[in-house]
């Protein structure tokens, strides 16, 4: 009878098999259950917000959703706005690895930007097949050095990351402002202070059937190359370790010094590639637009993804779509262009709240389904 | 008010005036953070604080008509900026620097969203004292006319230099912020005392806010602060979390944010926009030359997380 295995043996097995499942989910699960309260708690506090103003948030809610992925036109416009939040994310997603809370992204979007628009006119007879790639380059190797300085000084110097690199982001803003209304300033642009447009052939055209560009592409790349940084290389791992425990790091060899600078480096440089992909894509030349505050959404979709690369990008989706039907709200509930910061504010402060429910339910605890606890 | 030709001597002048006018905003955030800081916690949210200091302040005393209404309602939701965000960093596993980020962030839009209505109409000014009536040149005037919180914000300094040395508060938020477990074996509630010390350091950034709003540049609008509330946690950083260093810091910070409008006030319009970083350039060259990877931090609340 011992090679035949009663049906209660197999129901055991069967049960024993959805138990190591479970047991094996619980942990992934909270990674996904926990957020995703948050930002609903978050949503809900905010109607309450908005309800205190005489205002209703169904109705906010249901244009939120229409001015976001209503019609193609606004899908599209959400997909426009999420491409720079995807770079601005990594720069504070890809330090964080390593313990450092860098906020000053908005630093290097601007510089990588303007970099750009500095190039261009010198490259102005090359073919846009170099061209492009020249300027993303020199973008990237500006904004790589603005954020790696973040990381050097805060290694080789202790000076803070956070207080340091968002000085920088002003000394950034004060640089393109004094660059663009005077050694850059196309002669022309009266109103509106910018640099010279860039010629035709080094724009960055859309995606073939839609009027998205392709930095959104490129956006989505760097979030997965990002992930599979981390993720997938010892690199990834020795900086997991280093931002774990610094001294074990050291201790076990770990070039520390050289594993800050890269990675602020790598983050400071998709930045950078994000303002060159606004200068290239969206305004054609470097102006004051640039500090849009793509930066600082980005803190906040790198936090909600609780830094990691591939959930980076739902939340770079979901905010882009937030933000680009923040001009509907506008116009047809009479609210302020500041709700929506408000609205990021509240979701900001409910995920970090959300950090203390982490090993709080017991349901998430693998121990709990292999029935050892 | 006719102006005499003083020339040159008109920048080291302005800059002198700048830097009392300018400095009193930089006193009281970073008085405001060195409570906080000294019971260890960091407190980057202040800059929100700030900018909402600056609308409420305005709002309260354009509806009172009065500009002191004003600088206590900013003291007021100072306080509860303050205490929002000593509570949550109370809750465990919550990382004090991302929530100041976050009351940062949600500060100013708070404050944007609010503070719509108050960018057209005028408010009344916080009053001044004169201290050039010896003077006959109206620049010289002009430069020494001291407005009442600076003078407040000094006597502050002092008295918080002193209270941390010699009386029982200042000595309970010194032991907690030193070691927590220290302080709980004694008896002192730890979370209660960080929190009070972050809804003290609120009210006093709510009030730096308001001195933006209600005397220099004093009027609201969604660009009025440049960072102070920021630049302040550097500030303490270099001042060593001594009051009396807070003091002479904002001083310096002052008067290199008043370097650009000096210099413009001559004639001097070339690099103005580079003048104008000239206080981060500051504050990040002083975080560079005073900090050092090996140097212990001399004086740093042991409890603060980014000297650890």
């Amino acid at each position: 009878m011992a090679d035949v295995a009663s049906p209660g043996a197999a129901g055991d097995l069967a049960r024993n098999g959805l138990r190591e499942v479970a047991a094996r989910l619980a942990r992934p699960a909270e990674m996904v259950v926990i957020p995703l309260i948050a930002f609903v708690a978050g949503l809900v506090l905010f109607g309450l917000f908005i309800a205190l103003f005489g205002k209703n948030p169904l109705q906010l809610y249901g244009l939120m959703v229409q001015g976001a992925v209503g019609t193609w036109f606004s899908i599209q416009q959400s997909l426009a706005r999420a491409a720079p939040l995807l770079l601005a994310a990594l720069c504070v997603a890809l330090p964080a690895r390593l313990g450092l809370v860098v906020i000053g992204g908005e630093g290097a979007i601007v510089l990588g930007g303007v970099a750009a628009a500095a190039l261009a006119p010198l490259i102005g007879g090359v073919p846009g097949v170099i061209g492009v790639p020249l300027m993303a380059v020199f973008a990237m190797a500006v904004g790589a050095v603005w954020i790696g300085s973040v990381g050097a000084l805060r290694y080789y110097r202790g000076v803070n990351e956070t207080i340091a690199s968002l000085l920088m982001a002003y000394i950034a803003i004060a640089l393109m402002n004094h660059l663009v209304e005077g050694p850059l300033r196309d002669p022309l642009s009266l109103n509106k202070p910018s640099t010279l447009p860039l010629a035709e052939a080094l724009r960055i055209g859309t995606i073939p059937g839609m009027s998205v560009h392709w930095g959104l592409v490129v956006g989505i790349l760097a979030c997965v190359i990002s992930f599979i940084l981390i993720d997938r290389t010892t690199i990834g791992f020795s900086a997991k370790i280093a931002g774990g425990n610094v001294r074990a790091a050291l201790l076990q060899g770990l070039p520390v010094g050289r594993l800050i600078v890269g990675f602020t480096a790598l983050g400071g440089a998709f930045a950078g590639l994000a303002g060159m992909i606004e200068v290239a894509a969206v305004h054609g030349n470097a102006n004051a637009s640039l500090a849009g505050g793509y930066g600082y959404t980005g803190i906040l979709i790198a936090f909600l993804a609780r830094h990691n690369p591939l959930a980076i990008i739902p939340f770079a989706l979901i905010l882009g779509g937030i933000e680009a039907s923040n001009g509907l709200i506008q116009r047809r509930m009479a609210l302020p262009d500041a709700t929506v910061l408000v609205l990021e504010g509240l979701l900001f402060i409910v995920i970090l709240v959300s950090d203390t429910l982490y090993g709080r339910f017991r349901i998430f605890d693998p121990a709990y389904w292999k029935g050892e606890r | 008010m006719e102006t005499v030709d003083i020339g040159w001597w008109g920048v080291p002048l302005a800059i002198l005036a700048g830097a009392i006018r300018v400095s009193t905003p930089f006193l009281f955030v970073s008085l405001g953070e060195c409570i906080t800081e000294k019971s260890g916690r960091i407190n980057l949210g202040l800059e929100g604080t700030l900018v909402f200091g600056a609308m409420s302040g305005y709002a309260v005393a354009y509806l009172t008509g009065s500009a002191w209404v004003g600088v206590l309602a900013a003291a007021g939701a100072g306080v509860l900026f303050g205490a929002f965000h000593g509570w949550i960093c109370s809750l465990p596993k919550v990382n004090d620097i991302a929530v100041g980020i976050a009351l940062m962030l949600f500060g100013m839009g708070l404050a944007f969203f609010l503070g719509k209505p108050y960018i057209q109409p005028v408010a009344p000014d916080l009053p001044d004292i004169s201290f050039g009536f010896w003077s006959s040149i109206p620049q010289v005037q002009a430069a020494l006319k001291v407005n009442v919180l600076f003078i407040i914000g000094a006597a502050l300094a002092v008295f918080l230099w002193w209270a941390f040395q010699n009386t029982r508060v200042g000595l309970v938020i010194r032991i907690v912020g030193d070691s927590a477990d220290g302080a709980a074996a004694m008896g002192y509630k730890v979370n209660t005392v960080r929190l009070l010390s972050t809804a003290a350091g609120g009210a006093l950034a709510g009030v730096a806010g308001a001195y933006l709003s209600l005397y220099y540049p004093g009027s609201w609008n969604e660009g009025i602060s440049s960072g102070q509330g920021l630049m302040a946690v550097a500030l303490v950083i270099f001042a060593r979390w001594n009051p009396l260093a807070c003091f002479g810091a904002a001083l310096l910070f002052g008067g290199a944010g008043a370097l650009g409008p000096a210099l413009q006030s001559v004639g001097v319009t070339q690099g103005y926009y580079l003048f104008y970083a000239a206080p981060y350039v500051l504050t990040l060259v002083i975080m560079i030359l005073t900090l050092s990877k090996t140097r212990g931090m001399a004086g740093a609340p042991a409890e603060l997380s980014i000297t650890k």
